[in-house]
């Protein structure tokens, strides 16, 4: 029973809202020796796993570090090109630090704004006149569920296939919504909530919830 | 009022404390204004503000479902009236068209320690109230107009808020709802 994150999006589509909870992290390092067994992806962007999986390290994750120094992109925090310092022999053996990709803050804006269009289409797309949105997305490995007000705002969970009771505590949220955020004089309407308020009794519930299940909220 | 554990037993505070901090208010707000119009129409405004985030506040503690006609818009209204202020108006002169409706107050918390001076009896005291509740339904894509026709403070015998229903505003029917 793990809750992976909560989401807010306005009434306008945009992310006004995240909260990453227990991801878990996997980060794998290994020392390598001349030449690495790992097909590499060069991109300006990250370098990633492109082939060749092996002691924990997948195809798709990213490189984070190299002999302890941090990766930004393709060059380390020394300014050193990424590419050469792994083509060139002298410098091994070379101890890789490999992890999953983490999703920016950026990326998620940009999958909230997509979200947005797929609710209305499912609703347009129903055999049945008068249908709602999306309402649960299943995957494999997560189960997306989404609750929308009567005013249009939509609050998102991204949860364990297995967690049960999300309708209760997607209400929940949007009561502590209506509590800390909209009860706060300094926060304008549609904006991104940056209320602590909201924060410290979001991760409450949440806490509460991994106790003593989402019966007890 | 923040809520605690459990649910619609929210806190309670002496409605006295309510009247005095909005007689405050509007008191201040005729020092600051020269013009009366204006203080009615920044009353109104605030109402109108407070109104769009009350609404949130009052779906998820009732579980309200859409209103389909105005006789549920009507009721919706009316339990917020108690729930907000603990007073209960009466729902009457219902137009023929069931468009329009009038809440009438025999008693309004708001008013209770309050004689308008006769210089500001253009004065909208309430006004408030009406701003609110345009504000609220805005917020559920309908579009109202709503003004009092009664006032105690002005000598009648009731308090009366007219509601007319103006129109659905459908291009802002969230997805999924149309």
């Amino acid at each position: 029973m793990v809750i992976y994150g909560v989401y807010i999006v306005s009434k306008s589509g945009g992310l006004i809202f995240n909260h990453d909870h227990n991801i878990p992290k996997v980060e794998n390092e290994r020392v390598f020796s001349y030449p690495i067994d790992l097909t590499l992806d060069y991109d300006p962007k990250r370098v990633t796993v492109a082939f060749g999986q092996k002691d924990g390290i997948n195809v798709g994750h990213v490189l984070i570090a190299i002999n302890g120094i941090p990766v930004n992109g393709s060059t380390t925090e020394e300014g050193k090109d990424v590419k050469e310092l792994i083509e060139n022999e002298q410098n091994f053996p070379l101890t890789l630090k490999f992890s999953r990709p983490k999703m920016t803050t950026n990326e998620k804006i940009f999958l909230a704004s997509m979200f947005y269009p797929l609710f209305a289409i499912a609703s347009q797309l129903s055999p049945v006149p008068k249908s709602s949105g999306i309402e649960v997305l299943e995957a494999d490995t997560f189960k997306l569920h989404c609750f929308q007000t009567l005013t249009g705002v939509k609050f998102m969970t991204v949860a364990e296939t297995t967690q049960t009771g999300m309708d209760v505590f997607l209400r929940k949220i949007y009561e502590l919504y209506a509590d800390y955020v909209l009860k706060n004089p300094f926060y304008s309407l549609e904006m991104p909530i940056r209320c602590e308020l909201f924060d410290a009794n979001l991760q409450g519930l949440l806490e509460q919830i991994e106790k003593t299940g989402i019966t007890n909220i | 009022m923040a809520r605690q554990s459990s649910r619609l037993e929210s806190k309670k505070v002496n409605s006295e404390l309510l009247t005095l901090t909005y007689g405050a208010l509007v008191s201040q707000m005729l020092r600051d204004f020269e013009n009366l119009e204006e203080v009615n129409k920044q009353l109104e405004r605030i109402g109108y503000n407070m109104g769009v985030r009350l609404i949130e506040d009052f779906l998820s503690r009732t579980n309200s479902g859409r209103c389909l006609d105005m006789r549920e818009t009507a009721d919706k209204i009316q339990q917020a009236f108690k729930m907000y202020l603990n007073v209960q108006p009466t729902i009457s002169n219902w137009a023929a068209a069931t468009d329009e409706f009038s809440l009438i107050f025999d008693v309004n918390p708001l008013t209770e320690f309050v004689e308008l001076p006769a210089d500001v009896s253009n004065l909208r005291y309430c006004g408030i109230l009406c701003g609110c509740i345009r504000g609220a339904l805005e917020m559920v894509q309908l579009e109202v107009q709503c003004q009092f026709v009664q006032d105690q403070l002005k000598g009648d015998a009731s308090t009366e808020i007219r509601v007319k229903f103006i129109r659905r505003l459908q291009d802002a029917t969230p997805a999924g709802e149309d």
